[in-house]
């Protein structure tokens, strides 16, 4: 076999490269909605010092809008580190610079979205 | 028209690394570029090197770039360059000497696809008849006469050469898109791999750079396609 069909061949049968393409087009529509949304009510239907801790606690007293930056993180995570992980694959071709950058990647990845889900799903108003 | 023609230059056994020799030459506006480059080595420069064939655009022998896009040279006039022209080799192969580049890893991936009509079925008595809609569908790649052009001017495939790139890709869909060939499945292993049709950026270069006018995007994207509804 030559060398480049054993590349090529290197995990036949997996459709691992499908789905994170397809997975890629779903959450960038979502996340054009969400995001925009998002953007919408944070910077533009409420003025800027509107926006404090107040604000913030008043909406997630409502279990929708968790949900709704819950979804927004975990999208905008998975979408980023999806093309990131794409980036590197196409940039960065010595194994040792790649290995690096993956374990940056993921490392990076998974310390936000805990640390931001940690704060949607736990958030206690105090009183101020 | 007098051109000033900048053409790389590189000759592993003696230089360091490539160059640019400069080349004063006068030619009718409706000349090609390839007959410019003739007249540069028959006139001029007898060491310039370079590959070219059939001079009309089929063998696809002579794709090089012009002014930082890829073209055949026998397919293109000195008048729509203008008077000022760089040609180099190809990028993203390995240079064996100034224009000519090995093709060799390029064919390997074309071979990796499987390029020619597999199906086990008793032949029938007569032809395997087909609609003109059935040819429709793969008419436009089978066009392609693997001058790498492409390829070549694919960013992903720079900056990564393991990727299959786009003449692979078209040339498999040239295939999965006949109606009379059996080895879908079996094709779709290499280009839904790693390297295979996912690193497509629909950057474009390629449909560009198309001397037969192929949409290779285009192709490619109904490759991608066709393995999500297959597969999923
Ligand atoms: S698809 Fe076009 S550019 Fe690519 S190898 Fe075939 S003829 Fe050349
Ligand atoms: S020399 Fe044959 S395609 Fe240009």
């Amino acid at each position: 076999m030559s060398l480049a069909e054993r590349a090529i061949q290197r995990r036949p049968g997996t459709n691992f490269e499908l789905w994170s393409w397809y997975y890629f087009r779903i959450s960038g529509v979502l996340l054009l909605f969400l995001a925009l949304g998002h953007v919408y009510i944070m910077h533009i239907a409420t003025p800027i010092e509107q926006v404090d801790y107040a604000f913030v606690a008043a909406r997630y007293a409502r279990p929708f809008w968790r949900t709704y930056d819950l979804v927004l993180l975990l999208l905008a995570m998975s979408h980023g580190v999806n093309g990131m992980r794409l980036i590197i694959h196409d940039y960065v071709r010595p194994r040792g610079w790649r290995v690096f950058a993956h374990s940056v990647l993921y490392s990076a990845a998974l310390i936000f979205t805990v640390l931001g889900a940690l704060v949607i799903l736990t958030f206690q108003p105090v009183e101020t | 028209m007098l051109i000033q023609c900048k053409v790389r230059r590189f000759n592993p056994t003696v230089d360091k690394k490539p160059y640019f020799s400069t080349y004063q030459v006068e030619a009718e506006p409706t000349d090609r570029v390839l007959d410019m480059l003739n007249t540069i080595k028959w006139e001029l420069d007898g060491t310039l090197t370079y590959r070219r064939s059939c001079a009309h655009g089929v063998c696809g022998s002579d794709a090089m770039r012009i002014n930082g896009r890829n073209r055949l040279a026998c397919k293109v006039l000195v008048r729509d360059i203008g008077n000022k022209m760089t040609i180099e080799p190809m990028m993203g192969f390995t240079v064996l000497r100034d224009l000519v580049v090995d093709m060799e890893p390029f064919f390997e991936k074309y071979k990796a696809v499987k390029p020619y009509l597999i199906n086990d079925n008793p032949a029938p008595v007569t032809e395997r008849l087909q609609s003109p809609e059935e040819l429709e569908a793969y008419d436009d790649t089978t066009k392609c006469i693997l001058c790498a052009a492409c390829t070549t001017a694919c960013p992903p495939f720079w900056s990564n050469p393991d990727f299959v790139g786009p003449a692979a890709l078209v040339n498999a869909h040239r295939f999965i898109f006949d109606s009379r060939d059996k080895a879908g499945a079996e094709r779709a292993d290499v280009i839904s791999s790693r390297e295979g049709v996912w690193r497509c950026r629909t950057v474009f270069n390629c449909t560009d750079a198309c001397p037969r006018g192929i949409q290779v995007t285009n192709a490619m994207e109904e490759v991608k396609r066709k393995l999500l509804y297959d597969r999923a």
